[in-house]
């Protein structure tokens, strides 16, 4: 066992630097969770707008998650997700006490925070959870913030209080009108451009949020920010799997990014890769599904 | 007496034909004890054996032989591992061709002694014969068991480095970024050539010194260089290997269906994609399947598609057969699995539908130019000559580089312009305290040449060690 110093001269123990046990799981939408889970390293060395990588079993998947809190006193960090298919409906099915099998991070660029003056963050539905640590970390440079949360209906709203703690103003939308304004994420940010002289604006959210809004920061010329999610393996620049293409360019988003000006990266070919297993996922899922009697037998697409 | 009548050059048997293109099995057999002993007979017993100057680690490889003909098969392996951890790992993958077998001098008139196949069938016979394999004596109260060094990266130099200071008695821990030790061994090379088994067995044997393992580590990322020196390791290795993949920076070239070797592999090896859905990780099944590049990585991306249900799987080289850098066993057994060779071809081109799904690449025409000063023919294009091949998945295996995530993130750690770890044939690197060895040194190599750098760099961290505490103590 080993006692070191992290660099706020905080004293802790890193024996269990191996194991990563669920300390608290929280159902925060009717898609998604908030877990706490202990991860020493990661907490010492994390910074807004990383990730990292976990595993939940010996034959899964690698996926990418957000680091959205972390505490170096008790060593334990935080992240949302929605269940979309296998490997996070494994997760969700995790109980507090239960491990996790493999943790890796924290992982890419963090996020160059500076003083721009008014910024706005524009979080589409799980996007919210990737955006608090950014914001906390704007709010502290001094930025004046102004949010607008965008999700399907009310039930599906995550982080809303913390974000509006952060925020001079907060636009909440939702798709069907059920709590806030009736409308999408760009519609907010029109609104909030004719209150307020926007400087820069953050935009994370799922990729097709990303784009439409993106579109929408570049016909009002506000300067942004974006955090891409492509399909990744190893996210520590070995693979090329999340290639995302940037100015004409490539980069490796697990390295280079996650975060890039949105103006300049090709939306579409981002879609296209994260489609590109949808079938095999489908299936794979389904097959899933079917085996723990959620769906009837003899139902699931070959792939 | 009358002189025996040499036998021939044994070769060993492969795994019936239906089965080695449709599963993940070992494809040769290795020898049997019959086929060893009659091989091991062929061998000359030179006064000055030149096999082992062609040896990256000086293998004894006449004394092992002789304990082969002996049928001291247990001590042959145990000779073995006097100088190379791993002879299951190198008795499969080394280009023997190119190094013992290059210099055999049966081969001026014969064929050469396949000393490879007879390093797999000691070291194989070894694994049959003992549960785990023989632990050298570790000195139990050693001085130095409380000095703590760390290795970066558990591929060959890593793995190497590691077992050899662990018998000096030093505390060695192992960081490794992924959630298996091995590097190349366990995410690059397929089963098929090297079962993981064997990888698992080796690095069990490392863990047995004594060496702990941290996966889900990556130095650059998880924890800096300098925080291992703040928490009291005395000397690090950096063995990391050579993990980027180059790209062939021509238009299309992210469309869906085109991998890297590493991903294709990584997918396939590490994440075990070929046991999809069983195993959560994809990966696309091809129906014409086109890899880029001549080398063993080229190989072994094509015969994974192939056993993935392929309908054809070509490999596209730009220079012609004489020039590819694989191991000669390996290009037989592609021809032999029905791999199609197209030779004097580069990619200018990846053509994809309205959804960015690749359809097909667009080739230049090649041909090799007259010899330059070093003798090397290079490619040149034909002018005005293409051709389209039609693919819905393409593999670029054209060569790794230096990951910078760990080397850009080492103050005053000196690179070469190609981004590789600067370093002495011991390791040495600008950095006091820090050594370096294997590809992040000298670019993508072998195996076995990673684990001769593994292997000095743990003889150059020693002499640090024992000068830094010699100095200490006169204080
Ligand atoms: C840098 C980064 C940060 C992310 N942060 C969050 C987060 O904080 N919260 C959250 O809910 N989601 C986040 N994601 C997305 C998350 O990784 C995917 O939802 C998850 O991998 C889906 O896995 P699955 O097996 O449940 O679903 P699947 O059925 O396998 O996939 C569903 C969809 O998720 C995407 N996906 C699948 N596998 C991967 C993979 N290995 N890497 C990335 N995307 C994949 C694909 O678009 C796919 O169509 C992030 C992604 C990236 C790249
Ligand atoms: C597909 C393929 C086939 C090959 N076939 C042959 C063959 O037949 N014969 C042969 O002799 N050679 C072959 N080679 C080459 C050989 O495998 C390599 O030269 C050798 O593995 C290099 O060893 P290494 O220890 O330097 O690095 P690697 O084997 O690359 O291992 C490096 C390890 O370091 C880890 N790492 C990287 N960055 C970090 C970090 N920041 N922190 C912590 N860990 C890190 C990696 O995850 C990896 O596990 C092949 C290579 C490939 C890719
Ligand atoms: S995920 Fe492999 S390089 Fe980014």
């Amino acid at each position: 066992m080993f006692v070191i110093l992290g660099d706020d001269g905080i004293l802790f123990s890193l024996k269990m630097s191996n194991f990563f046990q669920i300390i608290k799981k929280e159902k925060i939408a009717p898609n998604g969770f908030l877990f706490r889970i202990k991860a020493p390293e990661v907490a010492l060395h994390a910074k807004p707008g990383q990730f990292f990588v976990l595993r939940v079993n010996e034959r899964g998947e690698r996926i990418p998650l957000t680091l959205v809190r972390w505490n170096r006193r008790s060593g334990t960090i935080d992240f949302a997700f929605q269940v979309i298919g296998k490997t996070t409906h494994l997760l969700s099915k995790l109980k507090e006490g239960d491990f996790l099998k493999d943790v890796l991070g924290p992982l890419g660029r963090p996020s160059e925070i500076k003083y721009y003056g008014t910024v706005a963050l524009l979080a589409g539905g799980f996007g919210a959870a990737a955006m608090l640590p950014i914001a906390n970390a704007l709010k502290e440079a001094g930025n004046n913030l102004v949010t607008i949360l965008g999700a399907r209906s009310k039930d599906y709203l995550i982080l809303e209080k913390e974000l509006r703690r952060l925020s001079s103003k907060i636009y909440v939308m939702t798709d069907d009108g059920s709590y806030g304004i009736k409308g999408f994420v760009k519609d907010g940010l029109e609104m909030a451009s004719r209150e307020y002289d926007i400087a820069h604006a953050y935009v994370i959210g799922p990729a097709i949020m990303m784009k439409f809004t993106v579109a929408a920061c570049q016909e009002l010329g506000i300067p942004n920010t974006v955090s891409l999610n492509p399909i990744m393996v190893d996210a520590t620049g070995m693979c090329g799997s999340c290639r995302v293409n940037v100015g004409g360019k490539t980069y490796f988003a697990c390295v280079d990014g996650p975060e890039f000006d949105g103006s300049q990266v090709d939306w579409n070919l981002l879609l296209n890769r994260l489609s590109a297993y949808l079938n095999e996922e489908k299936h794979s899922y389904e097959l899933f599904l079917k085996k723990k009697g959620v769906l009837p037998r003899g139902k699931e697409k070959k792939a | 007496m009358a002189k025996k009548k040499r036998p021939e050059r044994q070769k060993d048997k492969s795994i019936p034909f239906k089965e080695r293109i449709s599963t993940f099995k070992e494809v040769p057999l290795g020898f049997t004890v019959r086929q060893a002993l009659l091989e091991a007979e062929r061998c000359l017993e030179c006064k000055r054996p030149r096999c082992i100057e062609g040896c990256p680690v000086s293998v004894p490889i006449k004394d092992f032989i002789q304990l082969i003909k002996k049928k001291e098969y247990l001590k042959a392996a145990e000779k073995i591992k006097e100088k190379n951890a791993l002879p299951a790992v190198c008795g499969r993958v080394c280009p023997q061709e190119d190094q013992c077998e290059k210099v055999c001098l049966l081969a001026k008139v014969d064929k050469p002694v396949a000393i490879g196949k007879l390093e797999r069938f000691a070291a194989d016979y070894e694994a049959k014969k003992l549960k785990e394999p023989k632990k050298p004596d570790v000195k139990k109260v050693s001085p130095r068991r409380n000095i703590k060094i760390a290795i970066i990266g558990s591929g060959p130099a890593g793995l190497t480095c590691a077992a050899d200071l662990a018998l000096m008695g030093y505390r060695v821990t192992i960081f490794e970024s992924l959630h298996e030790p091995g590097g190349v061994l366990t995410y690059g090379i397929p089963e098929f050539r090297l079962p993981k088994r064997i990888v698992r067995r080796e690095v069990n044997y490392i863990k047995s010194l004594g060496v702990e393992l941290k996966l889900n580590h990556a130095i650059g990322a998880t924890l800096q260089l300098d925080e291992l020196f703040e928490r009291g390791y005395e000397a690090i290795f950096i063995g990391v290997g050579a993990g980027l993949p180059q790209l062939l920076n021509i238009p299309g070239e992210n469309a869906v269906g085109i991998y890297t070797a590493n991903e294709y592999l990584t997918r396939v090896n590490l994440m075990k994609a070929y046991l999809f859905p069983g195993y959560d990780t994809p990966i696309k099944i091809g129906q014409n399947v086109v890899v880029i590049g001549g080398g063993n990585v080229a190989l072994d991306a094509a015969r994974t598609a192939l056993r993935l249900g392929a309908r054809s799987v070509t490999i596209a080289y730009r220079r012609t057969e004489n020039e590819m850098p694989a191991r000669i066993e390996e290009i037989e057994h592609a021809r032999e699995e029905g791999i199609i060779f197209r030779f004097l071809i580069s990619p200018v081109e990846f053509l994809a539908d309205d959804n960015n799904v690749l359809t097909a690449i667009k080739f230049q025409l090649m041909e090799l130019s007259e010899p330059d000063e070093s003798g090397r023919r290079k490619p040149v294009p034909v002018p005005g000559k293409f051709e389209t091949l039609p693919a819905d998945l393409a593999i670029t295996a054209i060569g790794t580089k230096a990951n910078p995530l760990i080397t850009k993130t080492i103050p005053g750690l000196k690179l070469n312009s190609k981004g590789y770890i600067e370093a002495d044939e011991f390791g040495r690197t600008s950095r006091e305290g820090v050594f370096a060895g294997g590809d992040i040194v000298t670019g993508a190599a072998t195996v076995i040449s990673a684990m001769g750098a593994g292997k000095n760099a743990a003889q150059a961290i020693q002499e640090y060690i024992l000068k830094k505490y010699q100095i200490k103590q006169k204080i």
